[in-house]
């Protein structure tokens, strides 16, 4: 009989980053009808404190792996929460769908020689089974997918489930596990290149203001930069962008990029490609400025303005300070 | 060197998709069919080391239905050595983790220091292969990487993550996914192309492997209602902001 549902901490320099707190309400999701506890894995350097705070979110407890020094390699990350999930009976193992997530996501499910459902945006229980929705070709569907094993390992898209305000008082009891031993295999990581400090990620951004090929070129993005640092948003980029050059491929939205689904999406310049439709979608609200009226992007569009966007962003930036002051 | 790359058909991104009558898939009716587009830069990857080091032997491995034949003639066209297909018609159904086993079932026994896959197809965005049968082979593993350096029996990858660059040092064998940004895969010459024909391409069957995730339902995205034009040219962003405010709520 399983004993709990286990939820990841996502730690980034040092720290459990808020997207942990979506992993630990969404093992709550499962945990509940499966009539079992949610627990969390901490693996980090004197985190007990905030894998305490995790309490609020409704784990019961927190496994903390404590590691000095450089990170885990990723496969022995992923021995390690396999040890941890066995020992503590885990039915479901709960992870932030972020680029390190994907990767450890896998790695665990093969590990615990378990299944694995990825990028969910749903999640229930149906007989026992843990059942996921998920978007698949960049958005343009969406599958409903049973779990036919157990345990069974989830990734969760980012804000794909609420964090939602954490119960005040209530800790996690805290236990402690050791890192799986090094293997030869175990790929180092030797360094770290910190960017852009507090840059906001486009898959974790409530807003996005994206440029394409309108932009011109590089030099142009000042506008769209200008605009979203006011509005507390990502720079996001078609791929036309990308490809020439002018973004990095960091910045792309859409099919062989990133899928976003922000509060607001504001497309500045961008016709609207199958595949950029395709990664954006699923925003709430949808601004488009393009000066193309028959652009594929006005369909998607909540709210269009036709015209030249060096007149309209700059203007729209106005009129945003404006209201804001 | 030796290098496996693993390479999937996936339909061009360019399709429109459409469930197909078994309400599980998409409707296959006029789709035109592509070699994966993360695993051209995992094959370009693999055709500029041989480049440098003109002893290394290049393998790609397909696990799909007969017709992959064609992307895996695209990938030998731009310069890999040999092909190999392991034949379902049903490889479209079936779940990572069983395609991982059947991929490891393919892989073990061969020769290689490398082996190489795209971060994820393009169809399933699972991006899961690759980890599972790195480790199943129990091989370091690195995802997602635009950067690869080889030397002196080591590799040294970057990868971009959250708030910077990652760089991480494997010993070899080691497995890799590829990211867009890695490289530009070329584009086959017409002397790769005639000459990837003639290529005899070594068949396998699929073995046993139990999917432990099955698909119960495919189905489309919300239509959003759109298409409200606001106004035009610069004044219309007062009207824009007033809406943004008042009526979605989003500022």
């Amino acid at each position: 009989m399983a004993g709990c549902v286990l939820a990841y901490a996502e730690c980034r320099e040092g720290k459990i980053h808020p997207s942990t707190f979506e992993a630990v309400r969404a093992a709550g999701l499962l945990a509940e009808p499966l009539g079992l506890s949610v627990a969390a894995i901490v693996i980090g350097d004197g985190l007990d404190d905030d894998a305490g705070a995790l309490g609020g979110y409704g784990a019961a407890k927190a496994v903390v792996v404590e590691t000095t020094g450089a990170p885990p390699a990723p496969s022995r990350w992923a021995r390690t929460a396999a040890d941890v999930a066995r020992a503590e009976q885990a039915a479901a193992v709960v992870l932030p769908a972020s680029i390190t997530g994907k990767e450890l996501g896998p790695l665990l499910a093969a590990e615990l020689d378990a299944g694995y459902l990825p990028d969910v945006t749903g999640l229930s229980v149906e007989d026992g089974a843990v059942v996921s929705k998920r978007p698949v070709y960049a958005g343009k569907a969406f599958v409903t997918v049973k779990a036919v094993s157990s345990p069974v390992v989830v990734s969760i898209r980012p804000k794909a489930f609420a964090a939602g305000e954490p119960e005040a008082g209530a800790t996690a009891e805290i236990a402690k596990a050791e890192l799986a031993a090094e293997e030869a295999r175990d790929a180092k990581q030797t360094g770290f290149e910190s960017k852009g400090g507090g840059k906001i990620e486009l898959t974790e951004a409530d807003i996005i203001v994206s440029g394409g090929r309108g932009m011109k070129g590089p030099e142009n993005y000042e506008i769209i930069e200008t605009l979203a640092s006011l509005l507390d948003a990502a720079v996001g980029a078609s791929r036309s962008a990308v490809d020439a050059g002018w973004r990095p491929h960091a910045d792309q939205v859409g099919q062989t990029g990133k899928t976003v689904s922000p509060d607001l999406y504001i497309a500045c310049g961008i016709s609207g490609a199958i595949q950029h439709l395709a990664g954006m979608g699923s925003s709430k609200t949808i601004v488009a400025i393009n000066k193309d009226p028959e652009a594929p992007i006005f369909k998607v569009a909540d709210y269009g303005v036709v015209g030249d966007l060096f007149d309209c962003v700059p203007a729209l930036t106005e009129e945003v300070k404006k209201v804001k002051e | 060197m030796n290098i496996i790359v693993c390479i999937k058909r996936v339909p061009d991104t360019e399709t429109r998709i459409k469930v197909g009558e078994d309400g599980v898939a998409i409707d296959v009716t006029g789709v035109n069919y592509v070699l994966n587009p993360y695993d051209e830069y995992a094959v370009e990857e693999a055709i500029r080391i041989k480049e440098k080091d003109k002893s290394t032997k290049i393998t790609v491995i397909c696990y799909g239905p007969g017709e992959s034949t064609k992307e895996i003639r695209t990938a030998l066209a731009m310069g890999c050595d040999d092909g190999v297909l392991i034949k379902d018609e049903g490889a479209s159904a079936r779940s990572p983790d069983a395609v991982s086993s059947i991929l490891s079932s393919a892989i073990e026994g061969r020769e290689y220091d490398l082996l190489l896959f795209g971060k994820q197809a393009v169809d399933d965005d699972a991006g899961a292969v690759g980890a599972m049968t790195a480790t199943r082979l129990k091989l370091p593993f690195v995802a997602s990487i635009n950067a690869l350096e080889l030397s002196e029996g080591k590799a040294v990858a970057k990868r971009d993550v959250e708030g910077g660059v990652q760089t991480f040092e494997a010993p070899l064998p080691a497995s890799f996914s590829a990211q867009k940004g890695l490289n530009e895969p070329r584009l086959p010459a017409l002397k790769g192309i005639m000459k990837a024909k003639k290529k005899k391409i070594e068949e396998l069957g699929p073995g046993e492997a139990e999917d432990k995730i099955r698909v119960q339902k495919m189905e489309m995205p919300e239509q959003r209602s759109g298409g409200k034009i606001v106004g035009e040219g610069a004044e219309a962003v007062v009207e824009l902001v007033r809406l943004l405010r008042e009526e979605a709520k989003v500022l």
